[in-house]
């Protein structure tokens, strides 16, 4: 499905050759999916509830093997080296890590606790600690006045911050975000958005996004997946998808012939289009 | 009164030992989130090794220090084969795995060193101080003091070690969610390997001193069960709590069998020796009913 020219290849960070993701060896979640995350570009992994997206971005983190989870066919490249057998600790050296969908901060542990956990997998000095946590703070400025709070006790939305400042930490090349606006208020979402489109141009910090919230995520990233059932049915730049018709219509409700009832419409075009 | 200080002090010195051996319940607890049914066994099979090194010709020095590479081998073995398969299953299924730990353990050490019960000397009398004797006219052990003393020196070092380092950070981090940690990069076998060793450590020195006073034997598998009510007063997973409530579980037993008994006595008539027995699990029992996370354990923190 995808036609990657030598030289994009060259350029991409992160690509996925149809991997195929089974669960306790028999559920099949992943169906041979394909992707690819070029070098400082945001890319969203768009769908629907149990899609796969998770599956993905766990594939990549290798989170996957203490959920019983196993990548049975093809391969996960960075920078061209094959990772898909390394342990998540060496991913994160090597400057890939995954934020979790539903934030799991460290409650017990205060906010700026959280933060240096981060840089667990840095041998560092104390100095360089500091100067790590200043960033973080200067990108999030929220965390700095709750940094001596537990972060159990914060809201949904330090939490979210928290866990995307406490991945900064570890100074990573790659952040794999899944669900950031998971229960959060718009404005809240936004700024999240915000932050990430920032921590990409600024940092050149490459994300691989995994959202149900179409809308903003396509608003944010520069390229999208489309996941359906475990395959990538539809992918493009970001401008594009939010111009298609399809796209419009099954996952931001809008459509050019107006409202239309579910049972009319939607089952039948997506058979047509996207899995005949 | 002097009598009374004397068994509350008696109590409070008494308590420091259960405190001891309730430590490494904590520290496998912070960082595990399991209650390790195996810790009884651990000061055992330290206890063990310690006297079997000596019998074996290690003077006192060398035997701890085998002891306390025997414990550190047992830890990382212990997380090899036991916890590494077991990563994100329910707090349950490990439990169970300690229940078969200690069994394995209270099997395995009297087969290395022998089951017969044997006397530890630490060069340290259990005696009471001449001094306090003279001027105060009470008894307190010499030994009941140093053990104190070394109780306080550990609480404090671990105290430190969990707050301020980046290995005590980690483990409190792993403790709170396995999963989130393993994304950020901790290892959790590495961080899994170290606590299991910093329990058998804690378990040495909690065997070394209950073997010294009530020697070497079998029985020192039970010295965890003390440290049970110790852990429901002081939360399960404070390190201060342990000290705090192994104070009033020592204190409170010692003044119960003293004072209890007559008022009894004249109320119903009958003998009511050994209160000391039961006392801390009424004690625990009653603290549940109120404060189920202990006096410094962590609040469930729940978002809704």
């Amino acid at each position: 499905m995808t036609t990657q020219t030598a030289a994009a290849a060259a350029d991409n960070y992160l690509s996925i050759n149809n991997i195929e993701v089974i669960y306790d060896h028999v559920i099949l979640v992943l169906k041979g999916v394909s992707l690819n995350v070029p070098k400082g570009k945001i890319v969203a992994l768009l769908g629907a509830n149990g899609a796969g997206k998770s599956t993905t971005l766990k594939a990549i983190s290798n989170l996957l093997h203490a959920e019983r989870g196993d990548v049975t066919k093809g391969s996960v490249e960075y920078k061209g080296d094959r990772i898909d057998q390394l342990t998540p600790n060496e991913l994160v050296k090597r400057g890939v890590i995954q934020v979790m969908e539903g934030r799991h901060c460290f409650g017990h542990l205060t906010i700026e606790e959280n933060l240096l956990t981060g840089a667990y997998t840095r041998s560092i000095s104390r100095g360089e600690l500091k100067d790590s946590l200043e960033k973080v703070y200067h990108y999030f400025p929220r965390l700095k006045t709750r940094r001596t709070s537990q972060a159990g006790y914060t809201s949904g939305g330090e939490q979210q911050m928290c866990a995307i400042g406490r991945a900064l930490m570890a100074k990573p090349e790659m952040i794999l975000l899944d669900e950031p606006s998971m229960g959060l208020a718009p404005q809240i979402v936004e700024e999240i958005f915000e932050i990430v489109k920032d921590l990409n141009s600024r940092e050149n910090v490459s994300f691989l996004l995994a959202e149900q919230n179409t809308m903003v995520a396509l608003r944010y990233a520069d390229f999208g997946y489309i996941l359906e059932n475990g395959r990538v049915v539809m992918e493009g730049a970001a401008e594009d998808l939010r111009t298609n018709e399809d796209v419009k219509e099954f996952y931001l409700g809008l459509s050019s012939a107006g409202r239309k009832s579910f049972k009319d419409v939607k089952h039948y075009r997506r058979r047509k289009r996207w899995l005949s | 009164m002097n009598f009374f200080f004397e068994v509350l002090i008696g109590g409070l010195l008494s308590g420091v030992m259960y405190a001891l051996v309730a430590l490494g319940f904590v520290m496998i607890y912070k960082a595990s989130g399991v209650f390790n049914f195996a810790q009884g066994a651990m000061v055992y099979l330290a206890a063990l090794s310690v006297v079997g090194c000596m019998e074996k010709g290690a003077p006192l020095w060398l035997a701890i220090i085998l002891a306390f590479l025997i414990m550190t081998l047992f830890g990382i073995a212990t997380e090899k084969f036991v916890l590494r398969k077991l990563v994100n299953q329910p707090p349950i299924a490990l439990f169970m795995a300690t229940i078969g730990l200690a069994f394995f353990i209270e099997g395995l050490a009297p087969m290395i060193f022998g089951s017969e019960p044997r006397a530890l000397e630490l060069g340290i009398v259990d005696e009471p101080i001449p001094w306090v004797l003279d001027n105060w006219n009470m008894v307190i052990s010499k030994f009941d003091l140093v053990a104190a003393g070394v109780a306080a020196v550990l609480v404090a070092t671990l105290a430190l070690f969990f707050q301020y380092t980046r290995i005590g950070r980690a483990l409190r981090a792993v403790a709170d969610d396995h999963q989130a940690a393993l994304s950020i990069g901790i290892p959790l076998q590495n961080i899994w390997a170290i606590v299991w060793g910093v329990a058998g450590f804690v378990a040495l020195v909690a065997g070394m001193m209950w073997g010294a006073r009530n020697g070497v034997q079998f029985a020192l598998t039970f010295t965890a069960l003390k440290a049970l009510p110790v852990l429901i007063l002081g939360g399960f997973t404070s390190v201060p709590g342990a000290i705090v409530g192994g104070l009033i579980i020592g204190a409170s037993e010692k003044l119960a069998e003293i004072y209890i008994p007559p008022v009894m006595q004249d109320l119903f008539g009958g003998n009511f020796g050994g209160i000391e027995g039961w006392f801390p699990y009424v004690l625990a029992l009653l603290f549940l009913l109120v404060r189920p996370e202990g006096l410094f354990g962590e609040k469930h923190i729940d978002r809704v």
